[in-house]
């Protein structure tokens, strides 16, 4: 199969690497980039363990072509500690946001794409950012109440 | 066509662990050349936080730092023998196993500390921030970790422990019937509020408030986020969850998991939580477990809930807004059983 170089900004850096037509950016990421935060679910779009940001926007990795990102940024839960953890990592602990953790990276991208459009978001508004990613452990209850505290906590700063 | 509101209550004891042959869970600890501590288990964290509370055990009863021990879960072909995480059994269980490694664990290191001090054993503490020291002589003391160098390097003694708890197979009397299947219960009791809409045959969960009896609740955070977790799979059980959700008609049903319904972030309700702790005498510090009765008390509640709102009795789950009609309908209409007041 051909295989095509892809170059792309993730989380910050510049990248290139040969992805081969048809593979998607989640393979893409996972096995050509190694970077392995975006988690395969489904591999349907269904449960939103795989969702990455691409220029802003959330992406569903395994339904994105990887020679989509060409040009583009890219941001995965790996990107998202810089030097010190996020404010959404820390309310994620602080509040036990996790227990088997499958569903947390695609889960802090919802979060983030949400808090970057929306400052002050609604609990209502939290419930359909997450919408679109499953999670089979907490109940949600711990996660809705993170980004709201997240989005508290810089109101205050 | 109108909306009733119904209350239901369910209360439930739950046994810790099983009984089927005798319920085992075995664990080993020992000082690494670091002077830190593994504790090698076969008993997996599947999120819920076996990990979490073995490894504060471990800590307490060796009188270090949590940050110095390190629990390990991760092969059961090579770990000590475990029954598994299931039954609500690990914290009880596994904590009772490695209360016993531990101790066996923490006996050399102070034997180790005491030739290092020229004391005897008896006469030494720790203070649970890494020093080993002598009973109301503080400045006579020694790191952990210089203990257990000294140990594995001039001693030639292993700082390790192994741990086992066994409840043992309780055969049944032939002639009276009796037997002892379960040495340790938690309880519960939950009332839940729904509303049941008479032209849908929808139910909402409105709200839960639930009692819990744990034992002493070792890491209360993650005992509360079981309990929410869990509850959140009890409203799944009774309202969502089946393979066969389009009946009479199988052609439109499920294909994959995708398919398979279970509440959305958008389908919660309050709950309210209290724990009780009433330490169990044979539980580690006290401990019981929270585990499968977090989902439990909703299923009967919601269903008495139900049953409350427009006197449909349904009893095979989930309550479907399919079977919620036909009872109304069998029943001529909604039957509430009693009035709440109306809006709070």
């Amino acid at each position: 199969m051909a295989k095509k170089p892809v170059t792309f900004t993730l989380n910050g850096s510049d990248r290139a690497a040969f992805a081969e037509e048809g593979l998607n950016l989640l393979e893409f990421l996972r096995r050509g980039i190694g970077d392995l935060s975006p988690k395969y679910g489904c591999g349907q779009g269904a449960c939103g363990a795989c969702t990455v940001i691409i220029d802003g926007e959330t992406h569903l990795a395994c339904l994105t072509m990887a020679d989509a990102v060409h040009g583009r940024k890219v941001e995965t839960a790996s990107g998202l500690a810089n030097g010190k953890v996020h404010p959404l990592q820390e309310a994620f602990m602080e509040y036990f946001a996790a227990q088997c953790g499958y569903c947390t990276p695609g889960m802090l991208m919802s979060a983030k794409v949400l808090l970057d459009r929306n400052p002050s978001p609604t609990r209502a508004d939290v419930i359909e950012a997450i919408s679109g990613n499953l999670c089979r452990c907490t109940g949600y209850e711990p996660i809705i109440d993170a980004i709201l505290a997240t989005a508290n906590m810089r109101a205050r700063a | 066509m109108a909306m009733h509101r119904g209350r239901g209550f369910a209360s439930i004891n739950y046994p810790i662990g099983m009984n089927l042959g005798g319920d085992p869970s075995q664990a080993l600890v020992h000082s690494n050349p670091d002077g830190k501590f593994t504790v090698a288990l076969s008993s997996i964290d599947l999120g819920q936080g076996m990990k979490s509370v073995t490894r504060q055990i471990a800590a307490e009863t060796l009188g270090i730092p949590v940050a110095d021990v390190y629990v390990d879960t991760a092969d059961s072909d090579t770990g000590p023998h475990c029954m598994g995480s299931f039954a609500s059994r690990g914290t009880h269980r596994v904590g009772n196993a490695v209360i016993q490694a531990a101790q066996e664990a923490r006996a050399v290191m102070l034997e180790a500390a005491a030739e290092e001090l020229e004391v005897d054993a008896s006469d030494l503490v720790t203070d649970g921030r890494g020093n080993i020291h002598v009973k109301g002589a503080p400045s006579r003391s020694i790191t952990t970790m210089a203990a257990c160098q000294a140990a594995q390097f001039k001693q030639g003694r292993t700082v390790s422990g192994r741990g086992i708890f066994l409840i043992p197979l309780s055969e049944v009397d032939p002639d009276t019937g009796e037997m002892t299947p379960v040495s340790c219960f938690a309880h519960a009791a939950m009332l839940v509020e729904v509303e049941v809409d008479d032209e849908t045959g929808e139910v909402s969960v409105l709200d839960m408030q639930s009692a819990y009896e744990l034992g002493r609740a070792l890491n209360p955070k993650l005992v509360e986020q079981q309990l929410i977790g869990g509850a959140w799979m009890g409203m799944s059980h009774v309202l969502w969850e089946t393979t066969e959700p389009y009946y009479p008609d199988r052609s439109h049903g499920p294909v994959d998991f995708n398919h398979y319904l279970m509440p959305g972030p958008g389908d919660l309700a309050p709950h309210h939580i209290s724990v009780l702790e009433r330490p169990a005498p044979d539980g580690p510090f006290g401990g019981k477990g929270p585990g499968e009765m977090c989902a439990n008390p909703v299923l009967p509640a919601v269903a008495n809930a139900v049953y409350d709102a427009v006197g449909v009795r349904i009893d095979d789950l989930p309550i479907t807004p399919e079977k919620v009609l036909r009872g109304i309908r069998a029943n001529g209409g909604a039957r509430p059983k009693m009035r709440l007041p109306r809006a709070r």
